[in-house]
């Protein structure tokens, strides 16, 4: 039997085209001769390998198609997966560079002060003056060219007084902070400079040393002393401050034993108090030290509050040794006491500060 | 609730997406894609690897399973998804060694990896031998090609060959079929088995 036809009916015999009776003649015929069937065998083998490399290779194509088709992530996942990082960064530089601007603009500071009825009691100098003053410039000069028009520094003032007779002053933190030169003046118009030793900005203290080598060590001793012990309500008080360019007088009564929403470290006071008045002693009337005026609450009248002295003397004690020049004594014999109260003001003034920031 | 059906995701088992493979259904090949496809791309693409490599390294590991599967009776000695990552891994070593950069690879974490070596090496086999097949194939040359595929893989009558290619009668075209058939058979086992 010729090749050809024996795989002609391999062909039938595989695809199944065969009657029984010809399967049946195949099937004898292989089995009679070796040759044959391995013949039939090896065909049969390559038509399977052939068969499946065509299914394989569809498989493949599919396959290869499928995966061509998946939405492979679009293109806005794809772009945030790649520059995931550099993203990151940039919302960290973003936010870094506002929180820097609002800072820098000083509006936490705004929002501070604007979000608490607490008003700190310094007072803007010259700030409508100067603003009219500018305004008049401008006028005049409305026709000659000549800009140049040097602005005074923003100042600020406020009351401190001497805690002892070699030149250390107390007022608020929040009169010198920001300071660029501090001055102290006294009531006959002669001007000191001072420096900060040391600032408690928690309690809102600052203590000042008068560097001025025209501050003259001969001033007498300290005529009050500071009462460390807690007064009773009701008890009549009063304070010398610098609410203007003159000394201003107040008087009032211990209205309540702690401070802005329940300081402990403060008094509530009713005295009146304008800004300018920060930083002023608050005597009791045997002239003894009790506290330092430090703001009022907005909106409510007669409430000013006042550091305790006591708060003073703890944050006196935690001045580190090497900022000091000189221990701070502090006086503790009282000479006021049995003088009237004009007297005991007269005698004062001396010792109480306008307080000039620039 | 038909329709949340049809919605949710469906999970498969194992069994009934190897059945799927074997057959060649494209919903069974885009839901292996679906499922198994990002812990790779996240290997290969975590591993000095594109988004284009990794998707050719899944291809080849589906081709790796689907020779496994229609060769064999193969039983899945893990899950589905974990042996494709595992030949994944072993396949992205191979090129990555071939790139001189002999560095381990960082798996993700909580995939154990399946000794896949063999299967890989028989699926290169067939790959070889498949391809010995393909370059005959493309060398024999036009119609012999297309009446061997015709007869062979589409199942068609001589009948049909025969009118399709113009023969006279259909021993014409029997003849010339087994004429093509044995210089496929020339090609395919004289090539050098390298």
């Amino acid at each position: 039997m010729r090749q050809q036809e024996f795989l002609e009916l391999a062909d039938r015999y595989l695809t199944g085209q065969m009657s029984p009776k010809e399967i049946d003649e195949f099937e004898l015929l292989c089995n009679q001769d070796q040759e044959l069937n391995a013949l039939y065998l090896s065909h049969a083998e390559f038509v399977q390998t052939m068969k499946r490399n065509e299914a394989r290779l569809e498989f493949k194509n599919q396959l290869s198609q499928t995966i061509k088709e998946q939405p492979s992530e679009t293109i806005i996942v794809r772009m945030w997966k790649k520059l995931k990082i550099n993203a990151v960064a940039a919302a960290a530089v973003a936010v870094l560079s506002s929180l820097a601007t609002l800072y820098s603009t000083g509006y936490f500071s705004t929002l501070r002060r604007t979000n608490s009825d607490y008003s700190a009691l310094k007072r803007e100098i010259n700030n409508v003056k100067r603003n009219v003053n500018a305004h008049h410039n401008a006028i005049r000069n409305i026709n000659n060219k000549e800009t140049s028009n040097p602005q005074d520094a923003l100042q600020f003032g406020a009351t401190g007084f001497m805690l002892t007779k070699d030149g250390y002053a107390v007022t608020n933190f929040h009169v010198v902070s920001g300071a660029d030169s501090i001055h102290l003046q006294n009531n006959k118009g002669n001007s000191f400079k001072a420096s900060i030793i040391y600032v408690d900005p928690e309690k809102d203290l600052a203590i000042l040393h008068i560097s001025d080598s025209s501050f003259a060590a001969q001033a007498p001793n300290i005529p009050y002393t500071f009462r460390r012990q807690s007064i009773d309500l009701g008890e009549g008080i009063y304070t010398i401050g610098y609410p203007r360019d003159e000394a201003v007088y107040g008087e009032g009564y211990l209205s309540s034993s702690t401070g802005y929403s329940g300081d402990t470290t403060a008094y509530q006071i009713s005295v009146p108090v304008n800004p300018g008045n920060s930083g002023g002693p608050v005597l009791d009337k045997n002239g003894n030290i009790i506290g330092i005026i430090s703001g009022k609450q907005k909106g409510l009248d007669g409430a000013a509050f006042a550091i305790k002295t006591k708060a003073l003397i703890e944050t006196l004690n935690r001045i580190p040794e090497e900022s000091l020049k000189g221990n701070i004594v502090l006086n503790n014999k009282n000479s006021l006491s049995s003088l009237p109260r004009t007297e005991q003001i007269k005698k004062l003034q001396d010792y109480i500060y306008m307080v000039k920031v620039y | 609730m038909s329709k949340i059906r049809q919605i949710l995701p469906k999970t498969r088992e194992d069994r009934e997406l190897l059945e799927g493979l074997r057959s060649g259904d494209n919903s069974v090949i885009s839901y292996i894609y679906k499922t198994c496809y990002p812990s790779v791309s996240h290997l290969i693409i975590g591993n000095k690897g594109t988004e284009d490599e990794a998707k050719d390294i899944f291809q080849e590991a589906v081709m790796v399973l689907y020779d496994k599967v229609t060769h064999e009776n193969f039983e899945l000695s893990s899950k589905l998804s974990t042996f494709l990552y595992a030949v994944c891994r072993r396949l992205w070593l191979k090129q990555l060694n071939k790139r001189e950069n002999s560095m381990g690879t960082q798996d993700s974490d909580g995939m154990e990896i399946a000794d896949v070596e063999s299967d890989v090496q028989f699926h290169i086999d067939k790959e070889h031998e498949f391809a010995k097949m393909d370059s005959a194939m493309s060398q024999l040359g036009e119609p012999c090609q297309t009446i061997l595929k015709d007869f062979y893989i589409r199942n068609k009558s001589m009948n049909e060959i025969c009118e399709k290619f113009g023969y006279t009668n259909t021993d014409n075209a029997k003849t010339q079929k087994y004429k093509c058939l044995q210089r496929l058979k020339k090609l395919f086992f004289d090539q050098k088995s390298d």
